[in-house]
């Protein structure tokens, strides 16, 4: 199987890419290296797997699969649905993206507690993240579709609204916004190239790769994560899993990306 | 005319208000209000970090453009608060200097309390052309010197840019590293040393 050499190709990966964007970078030699070993294969496809399964088994409390769960286009139906998501779901009577929504679908259908299924969302080697596997699963079923989120219901049209004004707010110590750094064209970290979040292309770019396969890290990321980690290097606190500021600022960079076709899983270093 | 042009204009603003039900203003103090709920303090990054102060208020209403009275009438706060060094030298070690515009470390959740910060400058600068690994946020500091000279005014405005630079410029991308406690007065002579010393890599 592939597996050994990926993960051998991603553990050499992570060792020359172990330092952030924060520190030090590679040169520019070395990423090339880095995008050769990457053309043999995305390690994502095992977390789609791991989620597939994990989509079918009865679980929890309820002894129930998520095979009823309804993303948006009817229960049980997963092809398609990331492709319209966030969107607003009239039994939470909420706008909701794919993460959010698999966690109310963890409680409701198979009867876990939210608490417990949002306490570690984001996996390491010793606690691997069923909403990742899941979520991998189910992005992987719109791979190759446009991107067509609505922002028709009231309630999407406040959630894009919202969730710009989010992207553009300035504030921490260090004044920084999305914006700061995905604001204009061309521009890069370090040696990371910085989307232009607020044009169409940039959005459609940007988003349309995520989730992805983190290499230095070793998991697969979800994006929930991206923007936790941005928060992070945007020095602000801590934005809670799944939370309604989340959702909107998802479904501004969402409805930025329609008309893109969606690409992910992907990887990244 | 004039006026019924004008009538037309609130109009169209109207309108455009009515599709999301939303003024802007209301969008933006949505926005904060849900902020403040869905975030949590963690590590050194408190919850009080969403409370804006009076420059990334207007900042933030004006989309980065201020009025011309409001920004001068800001910038001149900002600079009455920036403390220039007590002996007026402003000049440190080129050589910690670029330690510290190596270091992008600092004041994120994942960062210790009392541990050092960095300036963080080769994420946003092209400093010493030693260093390929800059960002381009910023324009390229390289030759700052040597354009600029070394003269007790280019010192001052040195030390003041990069100890708060929106008394420059009021909605500047670029961090109040002083004002905000980022970065000590030592550590920041040590920035100006880096970008005017004639032995510094950035002039040299
Ligand atoms: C201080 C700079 C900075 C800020 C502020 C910032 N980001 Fe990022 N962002 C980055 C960097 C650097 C990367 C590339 C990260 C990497 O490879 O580790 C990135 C990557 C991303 C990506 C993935 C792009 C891709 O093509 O893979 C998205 C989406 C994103 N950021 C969204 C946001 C949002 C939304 C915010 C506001 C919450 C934000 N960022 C704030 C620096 C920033
Ligand atoms: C987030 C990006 C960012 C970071 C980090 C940053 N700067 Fe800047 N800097 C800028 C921008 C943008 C400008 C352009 C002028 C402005 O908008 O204030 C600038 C301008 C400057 C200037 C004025 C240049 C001139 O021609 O007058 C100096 C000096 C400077 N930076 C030094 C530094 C130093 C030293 C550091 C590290 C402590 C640093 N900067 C960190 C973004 C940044």
């Amino acid at each position: 199987m592939r597996k050994p050499h990926l993960v051998a190709a991603a553990a050499l990966a992570a060792a020359s890419w172990a330092t952030l964007a924060q520190d030090k970078d590679p040169t520019i030699a070395e990423i090339e290296k880095y995008r050769e070993m990457l053309a043999d294969g995305n390690p994502a496809e095992l977390y789609e797997a791991r989620g597939e399964e994990l989509w079918k088994t009865r679980r929890g409390p309820n002894n129930a699969s998520l095979e009823q769960c309804d993303l948006g286009l009817g229960p049980g139906v997963v092809k398609g649905a990331y492709a319209r998501m966030p969107r607003y779901f009239a039994d939470t009577d909420k706008v909701q993206d794919l993460e959010s929504r698999l966690v109310t679908c963890m409680t409701t259908l198979q009867g876990f507690k939210a608490e417990d299924v949002t306490k570690r969302p984001y996996g390491s080697e010793d606690h691997k993240s069923d909403l990742e596997a899941l979520t991998a699963y189910v992005v992987g079923q719109s791979r190759g579709m446009k991107m067509n989120v609505s922002t028709a219901h009231p309630k999407e049209r406040e959630a894009f609204e919202i969730g710009k004004q989010i992207f553009y707010h300035r504030g921490g110590p260090y004044d920084f916004a999305c914006a700061t750094c995905h604001g204009e064209d061309g521009k890069r970290i370090r040696l990371q190239d910085l989307p232009n979040l607020t044009t169409r292309k940039g959005a459609q770019l940007a988003y349309t790769a995520w989730p992805a396969y983190r290499v230095s890290q070793g998991e697969l990321r979800t994006m929930q994560w991206r923007l936790w980690d941005c928060f992070r290097q945007q020095r602000f606190p801590e934005p809670k899993y799944g939370s309604d500021a989340t959702v909107a600022l998802t479904m501004y960079l969402a409805a930025s990306a329609n008309g893109g076709v969606y690409n992910g899983p992907g990887i990244k270093r | 005319m004039n006026g019924k042009l004008i009538i037309l204009g609130l109009g169209a603003l109207a309108l455009a208000g009515c599709a999301t039900g939303m003024s802007e203003a209301e969008s933006r103090q949505k926005a904060l209000a849900m902020m403040k709920r869905d975030f949590q303090s963690r590590g050194i990054a408190g919850i009080d970090r969403l409370n804006e102060d009076e420059v990334q208020k207007a900042c933030n209403e004006y989309h980065n453009n201020p009025p011309k009275e409001v920004a001068e009438r800001l910038q001149t706060a900002q600079m009455a608060a920036i403390k220039f060094p007590a002996d007026g030298q402003l000049l440190g070690d080129w050589k910690e200097g670029e330690k510290l515009a190596q270091s992008g470390r600092g004041m994120t959740w994942s960062d210790s309390p009392g541990s050092p910060n960095g300036g963080n400058c080769y994420n946003c600068h092209q400093l010493s052309p030693k260093e390929l690994s800059y960002g381009t946020i910023g324009p390229s500091l390289y030759r700052y010197g040597k354009i600029r000279g070394n003269s007790p005014e280019i010192q001052r405005y040195t030390y003041g840019r990069i100890y708060n630079a929106k008394a420059y410029s009021l909605c500047s991308n670029m961090p109040r590293f002083g004002h905000v406690g980022a970065l000590t007065e030592q550590q920041i002579k040590h920035l100006v040393a880096l970008l005017l010393d004639p032995q510094s890599p950035v002039n040299h």
